[in-house]
């Protein structure tokens, strides 16, 4: 299931504002890809412009290619739902639907998006909690509200919401950042098995945590505040860590400066 | 921790001296006295006068005692505190001696008898009649009217939130404001024009429904905007991108996130209308019968019949016009009730 991402020529606006500039990349399916660098150099608008969720922003503007296998996702007659559910996302904060319990938060992109049997949505949402690691924590809590939860648990309920469609491609924006040590490890561990089936990009301000888990890093800066953020280069995660071939990159992960 | 007694010598810098509970109460106690005898000895009969010397006294005699006692930023709390409580039983005063009045006065005849009787065969002098015709005919009209316009006001705050750029969505908000400020004797006739001159339809139900519509609609869109405001952006997003088209997480993930207050806006904008008189006097004009149906014939209101009661100046009429003053209030708390319990029910559960 899981699909090659190549993106060619890709700016993105925000009104007027060029928030990143000619980004050229290629993410390998079946791997984890992460994505680091400064606050506001442009990661989380360069996550959001590969499952067109750019565009949601009111102003958002994108140019250029980005292609899903062989098609390119803006390309005309394109329809950005579509996208969406071969795309998946797990946003930064834990975003649980309020009205919902924790079944139907995990339901909600299958029960949302056309008819199932009762039994099929059963097995579904069991493995998708089971497939997030929360299985046996709320197992016995499925009809309670998902916003019961502690922060870590609502942000699992919102991995196995967003793998319970079967997407190609999960993208993951800080997916850990509200969380404690022992919620983080869980959540690395689920990456490292999800990157069986999908294809993984995670934005993250954590060095450790882009070693531990990606295959491949990309390192992404921008000049100046105001200008538009760049893809400065994308290695093996070992190559980026150890010799960087760029010497910014290299500044940057030995914390001096960004 | 010790226990020892706090002497203003050895104080600890983190306590200060505190006045007991009881001090507000014994300064109220003492002013009210206070300005009771001060009214005496002047000869002043007003209970507002020595009411008033009495709240003066409190306030100074409270800043007075705890800005010696307990210094001036207490004080100055307690002053604060004081004049919050002055203004709210100022706003509850007017309140609770109207809601007094009304069931004091209202008591007298309502009985099951007046509120399933109409006054076919009751003159305005006599005793006896009731207000069916009237409760038969707001509940048809306001009914009719939130039947139009909690559609209309709920899908044009959904168009103005949720897809509204531009020109039009401006043009929209700029017409709801207008609309918001229409006087309701505007509206009637704005109808009796359209309804009675140009397309000669006689007086009716609906015709006073079409008049309140008018006035519902722009409250019905206001409050619904606001509730749909309130819903995070987080969660379109997080529906949106789980490849779930628009108008469907609007449908499942942003109404149901607001169900409850959209559901208290119609309840108050229902309240609002329901005591509306212009517009069914204009329109639907008032009758002594009961006539069910709202889409011909004159009807009854219960506003239009306790100014119309009021006006017949007759005791029994002005005991009837008091005893439907207290059903329309029931009615309305009733509505405000249900509405706060949608709301309590509906809201986005936190617990376990
Ligand atoms: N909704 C928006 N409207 C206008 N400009 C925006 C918007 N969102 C982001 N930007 C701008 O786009 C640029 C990139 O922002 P982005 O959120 O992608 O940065 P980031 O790399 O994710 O930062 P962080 O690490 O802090 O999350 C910033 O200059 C930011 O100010
Ligand atoms: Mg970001």
């Amino acid at each position: 299931m899981a699909k090659r991402i190549d993106v060619s020529g890709l700016n993105a606006y925000y009104g007027s504002f060029l928030a990143i500039e000619d980004i050229s990349m290629t993410v390998e399916p079946r791997s984890v890809t992460a994505f680091i660098g400064p606050s506001g150099c442009g990661k989380s608008t360069f996550l959001r412009t590969l499952n067109r969720m750019h565009e949601v922003t009111p102003g958002g503007r994108v140019e250029g290619k980005v292609m899903l296998d062989d098609e390119n996702l803006y390309g005309a007659g394109i329809d950005p739902v579509a996208v969406r559910r071969e795309v998946g996302m797990v946003f930064q904060r834990p975003n649980p639907f309020p009205t919902m319990s924790v079944y139907d938060n995990v339901a909600a992109g299958l029960r949302l998006n056309g008819k199932y049997k009762k039994s099929e949505l059963d097995d579904i949402v069991e493995k998708s909690l089971k497939g997030a690691n929360l299985w046996n924590e709320v197992k016995d809590r499925l009809n309670k509200p998902g916003s019961g939860l502690s922060g870590g648990q609502q942000q699992r309920l919102c991995i196995a919401r967003a793998i319970a469609v079967e997407p190609n491609v999960l993208l993951m924006d800080e997916p850990c950042s509200a969380l404690d040590p022992i919620s983080t490890l869980a959540i690395e561990d689920l990456i490292g098995e999800l990157k069986e089936r999908f294809t993984i990009v995670i934005v993250t301000h954590n060095m450790q945590q882009a070693a531990r888990v990606s295959d491949r890093t990309a390192f992404f800066n921008l000049a100046a505040v105001g200008q538009p953020g760049k893809l400065i280069e994308i290695d093996d995660t070992e190559r980026i860590f150890s010799n960087p071939s760029v010497q910014a990159t290299e500044d940057y992960i030995s914390g001096r400066f960004g | 921790m010790s226990h020892a007694t706090l002497t203003p010598k050895n104080r600890s810098s983190l306590r200060g001296a505190t006045l007991p509970k009881w001090f507000p109460w014994a300064v109220a106690a003492g002013s009210a006295a206070a300005g009771l005898g001060i009214s005496t000895v002047a000869g002043l009969h007003s209970s507002i006068q020595w009411a008033l010397i009495a709240a003066v006294l409190f306030v100074a005699g409270s800043f007075g005692i705890s800005s010696r006692v307990e210094g001036r930023r207490q004080a100055k709390d307690r002053v604060a505190t004081s004049l919050v409580w002055v203004a709210f039983i100022l706003a509850v005063i007017p309140l609770a001696s109207l809601v007094w009045e009304t069931v004091k006065r209202g008591v007298e005849v309502l009985d099951g008898y007046f509120l399933t009787h109409s006054m076919g065969v009751v003159g305005d002098a006599e005793p006896g009649g009731g207000i069916y015709h009237a409760i038969l005919g707001t509940l048809e009209q306001v009914g009719l009217a939130t039947l139009f316009s909690v559609p209309i006001g709920v899908l044009t705050a959904i168009y103005l939130v949720e897809y509204g750029r531009g020109r039009l969505a401006k043009a929209v908000t700029f017409f709801v404001d207008v609309m918001t400020g229409i006087p309701s004797i505007v509206a009637g006739l704005f109808i009796l024009s359209l309804w009675v001159l140009i397309l000669e339809m006689g007086p009716s139900g609906v015709a006073g429904s079409f008049a309140l519509c008018i006035l519902m609609i722009p409250v019905v869109v206001r409050s619904t905007e606001e509730m749909l405001k309130l819903v995070p952006n987080e969660l379109r997003e997080a529906s949106l991108a789980l490849g779930v088209p628009k108008w469907r997480t609007i449908l499942k993930v942003v109404l149901p996130t607001s169900v409850g207050g959209i559901i208290t806006g119609v309840m108050l904008a229902i309240a609002r209308i329901t005591g509306e008189t212009a517009p069914v006097l204009l329109l639907v004009w008032g009758t002594d019968f009961i006539n069910a149906n709202p889409f011909k014939d004159p009807q009854e209101s219960l506003p239009m019949y306790i100014y119309l009661q009021y006006n017949a100046g007759s005791d029994p009429a002005h005991d009837r016009a008091w005893a439907a003053a207290l059903t329309l209030i029931a009615f309305i708390m009733i509505l405000n009730l249900v509405a706060r319990g949608i709301a309590r029910w509906k809201a986005p559960k936190t617990g376990r």
